[in-house]
């Protein structure tokens, strides 16, 4: 598939803003049965929230640029009985919502107490709002991820990896993230982030080779022969059916190099997973915001170039038909 | 339930882009606007066109065989290309089996064209909508054409009738037996979108001489010109029964 920018740009910010939120409710969840320190609402919690919804409104804005006549939008939440891409559509604004009110209780102090256990641990409104926000959370997850693994003729696509990989890889680069934020404005909390942002990371190590791996045994379904029916060994495409080129040529294929296509995949092995880590693990140990700041950028940096690679790798059948290129 | 299609023989197209052309002059003039061209004259012209005539060679040489292939929507029964619009744009009738796109409804997303193994979806780069064969619904139904012109535009231009219109449920329809006796098939089978287009095979035609034929055995010629026999000696039948 031809990776577009719109789209990678999208699937990785809202993934950030996603892990990021999810990191967040984290450390209230833990804070509220006092498993660590808790942090201040406003500074902490109101501006990480706000921070989580910024990256979303980011991905939203990407995601118009990928629209032919985004003015019709609203259409595109009328058929989530049967389409993941309409589910996503409901879920993001319902995601943004969500993480938008956590972050105003916090910011403007509205949170309330509903209940209080005898042993003093508190149950705040907050919470309630985040375990929604974090429910819905992993359903925008997983509508992403279907949206792509659903497709069962692009054989690359079509895993349960594929869904999470986006979960995994989305909250790695939020935890992340949120290691760096709490260096700043929550040292008590960097372990935890870091620790976290470390083991997910690794994870996602494991499930993103994983489907490296699967993806480079895969036999194609689909041949010449089955493509136009014909029964012969050697079958070889003379004219496409056009002079310049059509969607068809310039919408199912990368046009980059093999070389540039392995490039891409090496860097973002590198980038997305041992090099955060050890920045990671370093920041942790001098508390440096910068470092942990970097681990991000760099982790960022190479997920775009996950994502496109997760593009370009995918072979659509319909290339059967446009092999003069 | 009807489910119109097309059924193209393959043994018979000549690859002459007549149905290429007729449909996009019938389908840019029609009511739901042009189909976009992109530099026509230029030196990469690139356009939304809903039909495409490939070719391909099979065999290798000396042995080969040019195949011409026509391309377009196949109006599959189980069209995967539907369940994945998110606006409900993109629809298959209940009525006549034809897959639709609703051009005021589309957004231009282009998933359904990633979800259609055939890439028989084409977006129209201008007016960012995606755009495929419609089986000219709006010329098949209309009742101001004479019935024999009530056929998509591609049917009528083919000048060798390799391309056959009717409804391929029915048993009895022309598609129907020439898909039965000609042994029509569907591309990409392994994927259970079940086309309704079906292709016929290339077929041999081989002609076969027997040595009998050119020398005819039993032609009443060879009896006939032998010459007639002379005057018969002595008497014969006819003397004895002549009165």
């Amino acid at each position: 598939m031809h990776p577009a920018f719109s789209v990678i740009f999208l699937t990785t910010l809202i993934g950030v803003g996603q892990g990021l939120f999810l990191a967040l409710f984290t450390g209230q969840s833990y804070a509220a049965v006092e498993l660590v320190p808790s942090q201040d609402s406003a500074t902490f919690y109101g501006l990480g929230g706000i921070i989580a919804f910024v990256f979303l409104v980011g991905g939203l804005i990407a995601s118009v640029f990928h629209l032919g006549r985004p003015e019709r939008a609203w259409r595109s939440a009328t058929q989530w009985r049967t389409s993941w891409l309409s589910r996503e559509v409901i879920a993001l604004p319902i995601v943004m919502g969500l993480i938008f009110v956590y972050s105003i209780m916090h910011y403007f102090g509205l949170d309330t107490v509903l209940y209080t256990s005898k042993a003093g641990t508190t149950l705040q409104l907050s919470l309630i709002v985040g375990a929604l926000g974090m429910l819905f959370t992993f359903v925008l997850f997983i509508c992403t991820g279907m949206i792509y693994a659903a497709i069962k003729f692009l054989q690359e696509w079509a895993c349960a990896l594929t869904p999470i990989n986006y979960i995994l890889l989305g909250t790695a680069s939020g935890f992340t993230l949120a290691a760096a934020f709490a260096s700043s404005n929550a040292p008590d909390l960097l372990g935890l982030y870091g620790n976290w942002a470390i083991i997910i990371t690794a994870f996602a190590f494991i499930t993103r080779g994983g489907s490296l791996i699967r993806n480079s045994r895969i036999k194609a379904k689909s041949t010449i022969q089955s493509a136009i029916g014909i029964r012969h060994p050697q079958i070889q495409q003379k004219a496409m059916g056009m002079q310049g080129g059509s969607v068809n040529t310039r919408d199912f294929f990368h046009h980059k190099t093999a070389t540039f296509f392995k490039i891409i995949k090496w860097s973002f092995m590198i980038l997305v997973f041992p090099v955060p880590i050890i920045l990671l693990w370093s920041g942790m140990e001098s508390g440096s915001t910068s470092t942990l700041l970097g681990a991000f950028i760099i982790q960022y940096v190479g997920l775009i170039a996950e994502r496109w690679f997760f593009f370009a790798q995918a072979n659509h059948p319909q290339n059967l038909y446009y092999q003069t290129t | 339930m009807t489910q119109l299609a097309l059924v193209i023989d393959l043994n018979v197209c000549v690859g002459c882009h007549a149905c290429v052309t007729s449909c996009k002059e019938w389908n840019t003039s029609g009511p739901a606007g042009f189909m976009t061209d992109e530099n026509p004259y230029g030196k990469d012209p690139t356009g939304t066109f809903f039909n495409r005539v490939q070719t391909y060679e099979v065999g290798e040489f000396p042995k080969t065989e040019t195949v011409h292939f026509p391309k377009s929507c196949l109006h599959c029964e189980d069209a995967p290309c539907v369940p994945v619009c998110p606006t409900g744009a993109s629809y298959k009738r209940e009525k006549d089996g034809i897959v639709l796109v609703d051009y005021d409804k589309c957004i231009g997303c282009r998933y359904c064209s990633w979800a259609c193994p055939y890439g028989a979806r084409e977006i129209d780069e201008e007016q960012k909508v995606m755009k495929k064969c419609t089986l000219c619904v709006d010329r098949i139904y209309d009742e101001s054409l004479p019935e024999a012109e009530r056929k998509p535009a591609c049917v009528l231009a083919c000048p060798t009738s390799a391309r056959l219109f009717g409804d391929v449920h029915d048993a009895d329809s022309d598609v129907s037996v020439a898909i039965r006796e000609e042994g029509g098939y569907q591309l990409m089978p392994e994927w259970g979108t079940n086309p309704s287009n079906h292709y016929l095979p290339r077929r041999k035609t081989h002609m076969h001489i027997h040595e009998d034929e050119l020398q005819r055995a039993d032609n009443p010629l060879n009896k006939e010109q032998r010459g007639p026999s002379g005057p018969v000696e002595g008497t014969t039948l006819d003397d004895s029964t002549s009165w």
